[in-house]
Parts: structure tokens; C-alpha cells; sequence
């Protein structure tokens, strides 16, 4: 299970999670994106970018209200509100935007 | 009878309704397996050991001797066929593999062959079977089917309680080296870093200090949130998504007004910042005490008086029904109180001493339903009178909403039905049967909203909470048509102080 990317390889989870976050790139997120069926935009990049800016602090992902709050505050409130995350990422801004961003996935009963 | 099709609006009839059966339609469903590193975290072997028939048996032949329950679970069965249409998985499936007794069959016909004696020596007569590696994989599917929500032990005569065989089959699973990630990794996370998110304590303060400014800027008082001071009479254990996780989340800022208002003095613990308890998903007794002595070390690190619980359904089952003999005596505790308590208990509590000013017309956008939690409503208690686990969190919706209808009795309190994604079952790989074992709970909904127009369901577990927000959508409500109890309970409270629309008005009319 992996991905490629210029030639190398990466490796992922049952779930297309990578393995090693130092892996990650901005081809590689392109590339992530892709098979989930979903063409990253400027928005979905400032989304992206928070997630992994969240990550470096706290070694997690942000819940979804701060990382709603943070783009009200980037992108103001016609995007900064979870219909909108959901237009952005399908399946989730906490776990789709994740995976594009190469952080692991939220587990428990979220 | 429902005609077996897929497609759901199709099968928008009677919530219970029998389907056709479709034998087979299950077969080969198969969550991911767990990693060796989360196997052996948790004191399991990493992979599938060689002698695993022999370890298989031997944890069978245990499992009889020490829990009597699972042994008379195994023999008293009659085959009655009460249980046949009771699990929404059957229901929503039409495998026949999903009717309860079949689901108990497939551990029970190995229980035969070996340890009674007809099915020692005319296993054919008994419908005993021997244990091979396809009996092994249909286990692995299988008892990753059943949510462990025993609406179906409410109908046996005999009380038999198939949640009992399932967790005992993957007991026995992981002690052969099978076990399933989704449940496994997430107990490890327990283990190294205190919940099942892997949330540490750094980013816990950082979104507590958040949602304090939250609340603030919505209501203008300032309502504390606090994490590990020592001191405070109250430890508050509540599920780890509602740190994280939408309307878990609302819930949470709704258990710090309550606080606020009353004037408690209570602390959240980053050491025991996980309620739900998965130990007892496995059947694992070892690592379900494990998890429960953090909540007991942090209670007395903190030195509190009182532990209460967040929403969060097998939490509450684990706690009101095992706590003590997992990590009691709790000696050192107020005994004037419950040990534990639930936080509706509490919330119940001041709306009852008038120590909450409510304003019912806030939640006037919404028309409510209620949806019992399984663990809640059949493992579980509140308050001092048999039924309090139904009434409490009705009392408390009926409080602050003036829009609420009950679903189809047949539906609610005992006879509730699973959200579809308990016991361990909340995971991606297996949405395809969370989404049909949603299909009688979403049904009986459904005939709500057309007869009341029900637009909301508030719940109390963080289980059915994230199962419905995903699985609604399919079934044509938003995803936040599901809500916290106390989500319902912050909209209708007015802190002190707190000036409202109507304040202001007459401020502006005075002027």
C-alpha cells in the first residue's frame, strides 16, 4: 500500500493514512487528494495549511470548531462554517482534511 | 414484508419490519486487523499464534468456568426463535447470520463439539461443529456485526445475552492473536497518552482555553473550563470527543454552564480524560480495569469529592454497573453522593432546585425526539427510582424545549434500538453496515417527523452522537440533526448576568 509521487514511493495505511508523516509533501497531498476524488483549491490548501500549522504545535489535529474558527478568522464566515468545511471535504474536514495533510487519523468515537 | 431492495428510501416503512432474507448478503465482512504493536499493548499476541486452535479451546473452556453466565448463555438456549428479529443489524441486513441465536450458533456449535457430551460423540445430532479456520473467519465477521447493545437479550425468555457471547468470542479471538484494530489501537491510546483520541494535555488546555472564549463571546460571562486543579470537589470523566468531535463538543459547553451556575467547583483531569471504557467492548476484563483505575488515580491525585460522568452510554455502563469492583472501594469519596454520578443526574438535580434559569423558547427552532442510549437504557441506571435512566434525560429535554414527541414505543427505553455503530463498531471500514443498522432507528424517526415534524434527536452517548451525524445524511437530515442533551440545555440557560435580546430592547426602548 503506498503512494507515488515523482518517482518515489510512500507508504500508507489500510485507510491511505501515511505511515511516516516526514513523507509528506505539497505533490504528495496533491496526489492524496486525488484519490479521494477531490481537486485542491486555494480554500482547501488554507485548510490543509492550518491542520498541519495545528499539528507542529500540538502533535494532534484541531477540533473541528477551532479549525472552523481559524477559517471564519482567514476566509470569513460565508467559508468559516462546518456546511461549508463539508463541501471542501466530503468525507469530513477532521479525517479527510487529515489524510490530505499527512497527519494520522482521529480516532475514538469521533 | 419489506422487498429486500437496497434502496433506502424504499425501505422506509415500519421501523421493524422483517426483511427478506438474504443469506449470505454479510459474508466476508471483515473490519481491519489489528497491527501487532497494537496487540501487544495491550498484552495479546501480535499475530495469529500457531497453536491457536488448542489457545482457542483452552480460552473457551476459561471463559465457561469463570463466567457462569456465558456458560448458561451457552446451554439454555431453546431455540424459540423470540430473538430472530430483534437486531437492527438483522433488520437492516437480511443476513440470517444476524439473527441473534445464529450470531450466538456460531460460537455455541464449537462449545457443543468440545466440552458436552452429545456433541462429543454425535456432534451431527446437535448441530455441533468443529473449530477450523473458516469458523475462525466467520467469527472474526460475525461478532463484528453485533453492537453489544442486547436489545435482543430483553426478548429471550431466558434472558440469554448475546452481547455476553460476543465479547467472549473476541476475547477469544484476541487471545489468539485476531484482534480488531479500530478497538485495539484505541485502547493503546488510553494506555500511553489517556484517551481514545491520543489528545495530549498541551492541545486539551489549548481547546478548553478556546471553548471558554467561545462561551464568553457568546454570552459575554466568563465560564471556566477546568483542567487538573487539585482541589476541586467534583472530577468530571466525560468521552474524549466531546473535546473534539461535533454536537459532543455543545454538549460540553452545556455540563460548564450547569457547573457555573451552580456554583461547583469541579475539574476535568488531562491523566483521565476519557470516559468511554473499550475494555468492555472486547470482553477484555484485565484491560477494561486498567482504564478504570486511571479514572480512581486521578480522582485521588485531584483529591475530589465526587466523580461525575459526561454522555457517554457504555461509560455509564461501566461505571454505574462495574467501577467499584474494578477500582473500588471508593472510600474516599463524599458518600453523600452518588458514586458515580451522571451529569443529568446533576443537571436534574438543579433544575429541580431551581438553581438554573431556563428559557425554554430558545430551543423553539427545533422539535425533538429522544433517542435512549442501549447501554444507558439496558445496562445502566439514574437516579433513586427504577425507570430514572428514561425519565432523567426526558425531565431534563422536556425543561428546556417545548417541542418534544416520543419515537414508536417499541423503539425506545428497553426496547431501544442500536444507533447502529456501538461496540466497537464506529469505524470507517465498516460504514456499510453501520448505514443499514441505522435503517430501523432512522425509520422509526422518519415516522416522527411525518406525523409531529420532528427535526432533531438528542442522545446522550458520543457513540450513537457520531454514528448518526455520519449516517443521517443518508437517510435525508442534516448531519446536525442529531444533538447533545446539553446542547438543548446551554441554548435554554440564561447565565447570571447574561443580558439577553429582550434586555436589550427594553435598554433600547428605555433610551
Amino acid at each position: 500500500m503506498a503512494y507515488e509521487v515523482n518517482g518515489q514511493v510512500v507508504e500508507h495505511d489500510e485507510e491511505g493514512y501515511i505511515v511516516n508523516l516526514s513523507d509528506w509533501s505539497r505533490e504528495l497531498a496533491e496526489e492524496i487528494a486525488k484519490t479521494e476524488n477531490i481537486e485542491m483549491t486555494d480554500e482547501h490548501w488554507e485548510v490543509v495549511n492550518f491542520l498541519r500549522d495545528y499539528y507542529e504545535e500540538y502533535q494532534i489535529a484541531p477540533a473541528v470548531r477551532v479549525l472552523i474558527k481559524a477559517i471564519k478568522k482567514s476566509m470569513g464566515p460565508e467559508k468559516g462554517n462546518n456546511k461549508y468545511m463539508y463541501e471542501l471535504f466530503p468525507y469530513g474536514p477532521a479525517k479527510q482534511a487529515c489524510k490530505i495533510a499527512g497527519l494520522p487519523k482521529p480516532t475514538g468515537c469521533v | 414484508m419489506a422487498d429486500g431492495n437496497n434502496d433506502i428510501e424504499q425501505q422506509i416503512r415500519d421501523a421493524l419490519d422483517v426483511p427478506c432474507l438474504k443469506p449470505g448478503a454479510m459474508e466476508g465482512l471483515k473490519p481491519f486487523v489489528a497491527a501487532p504493536e497494537h496487540q501487544e499493548k495491550l498484552g495479546f499476541p501480535g499475530e495469529l499464534v500457531p497453536d491457536w486452535k488448542e489457545k482457542a479451546l483452552a480460552k473457551m473452556k476459561d471463559l465457561a468456568e469463570k463466567n457462569r453466565a456465558f456458560q448458561v448463555y451457552l446451554d439454555a438456549c431453546v431455540k424459540c426463535g423470540a430473538c430472530t428479529d430483534k437486531c437492527h443489524y438483522f433488520l437492516g441486513t437480511g443476513d440470517p447470520k444476524n439473527m441473534p441465536v445464529a450470531r450466538q450458533d456460531l460460537l455455541r456449535s464449537v462449545y457443543r463439539r468440545y466440552f458436552t457430551f452429545a456433541g462429543k460423540y454425535f456432534p451431527w445430532l446437535v448441530g455441533a461443529r468443529d473449530l477450523t479456520e473458516e469458523v475462525l473467519e466467520e467469527w472474526y465477521s460475525y461478532y463484528h456485526q453485533c453492537s453489544e447493545c442486547r436489545r435482543c437479550s430483553v426478548f429471550c425468555p431466558y434472558g440469554i445475552d448475546t452481547a455476553e457471547i460476543t465479547m467472549a468470542a473476541r476475547e477469544i479471538l484476541d487471545h489468539i492473536g485476531v484482534g480488531q484494530k479500530y478497538s485495539n489501537e484505541i485502547i493503546g491510546k488510553v494506555k500511553s497518552v489517556g484517551n481514545n483520541l491520543g489528545l495530549n494535555p498541551k492541545a486539551l488546555r489549548a481547546t478548553l482555553e478556546d471553548l471558554e472564549e467561545d462561551i464568553e463571546d457568546d454570552t459575554g460571562i466568563s465560564v471556566r473550563i477546568p483542567l487538573d486543579e487539585k482541589g476541586a470537589d467534583i472530577l468530571l470523566v466525560t468521552p474524549s470527543a466531546d473535546f473534539f468531535a461535533e454536537p459532543h463538543i455543545d454538549g460540553l459547553i452545556g455540563y460548564a454552564k450547569v457547573f457555573h451556575e451552580t456554583g461547583a467547583s469541579w475539574t476535568l483531569s488531562s491523566y483521565a480524560s476519557e470516559a468511554a471504557n473499550f475494555g468492555l467492548f472486547i470482553g477484555s476484563y484485565e484491560n477494561m480495569r486498567e482504564i478504570a483505575l486511571r479514572i480512581r488515580k486521578a480522582a485521588e491525585d485531584l483529591g475530589v469529592k465526587r466523580i461525575i460522568f459526561g454522555e457517554c452510554g457504555h461509560a455509564w455502563r461501566v461505571a454505574y454497573s462495574f467501577l467499584n469492583t474494578l477500582a473500588g472501594p471508593f472510600d474516599f469519596l463524599d458518600q453523600n453522593y452518588p458514586i458515580p454520578q451522571h451529569i443529568l443526574e446533576y443537571t436534574w438535580d438543579a433544575i429541580q432546585k431551581g438553581q438554573l434559569k431556563l428559557d425554554k423558547s430558545r430551543n423553539d427552532h427545533l422539535t425533538l425526539t429522544y433517542h435512549d442510549s442501549c447501554n444507558v437504557a439496558r445496562a445502566s441506571r439514574m437516579g433513586d427510582m427504577p425507570g430514572g435512566q428514561f425519565e432523567i434525560p426526558r425531565n431534563v429535554i422536556k425543561a428546556v424545549c417545548n417541542n418534544f414527541y416520543e419515537m414508536d414505543r417499541d423503539t425506545i427505553r428497553e426496547s431501544t434500538l442500536c444507533c447502529g455503530g456501538g461496540g466497537g463498531l464506529l469505524t470507517d471500514d465498516l460504514m456499510d453496515l453501520r448505514i443499514k443498522g441505522a435503517s430501523p432507528r432512522m425509520k422509526a424517526l422518519q415516522q416522527v417527523t411525518e406525523d409531529h415534524g420532528v427535526t432533531h434527536m438528542a442522545a446522550i452517548c458520543a457513540i450513537c452522537k457520531t454514528q448518526f451525524s455520519k449516517v443521517m445524511p443518508k437517510y435525508g437530515y442534516d448531519m446536525d440533526s442529531i444533538v447533545s442533551v446539553h446542547q438543548l440545555v446551554s441554548n435554554a440557560i440564561i447565565l447570571t448576568g447574561q443580558e439577553t435580546e429582550e434586555d436589550e430592547q427594553n435598554e433600547e426602548e428605555a433610551a
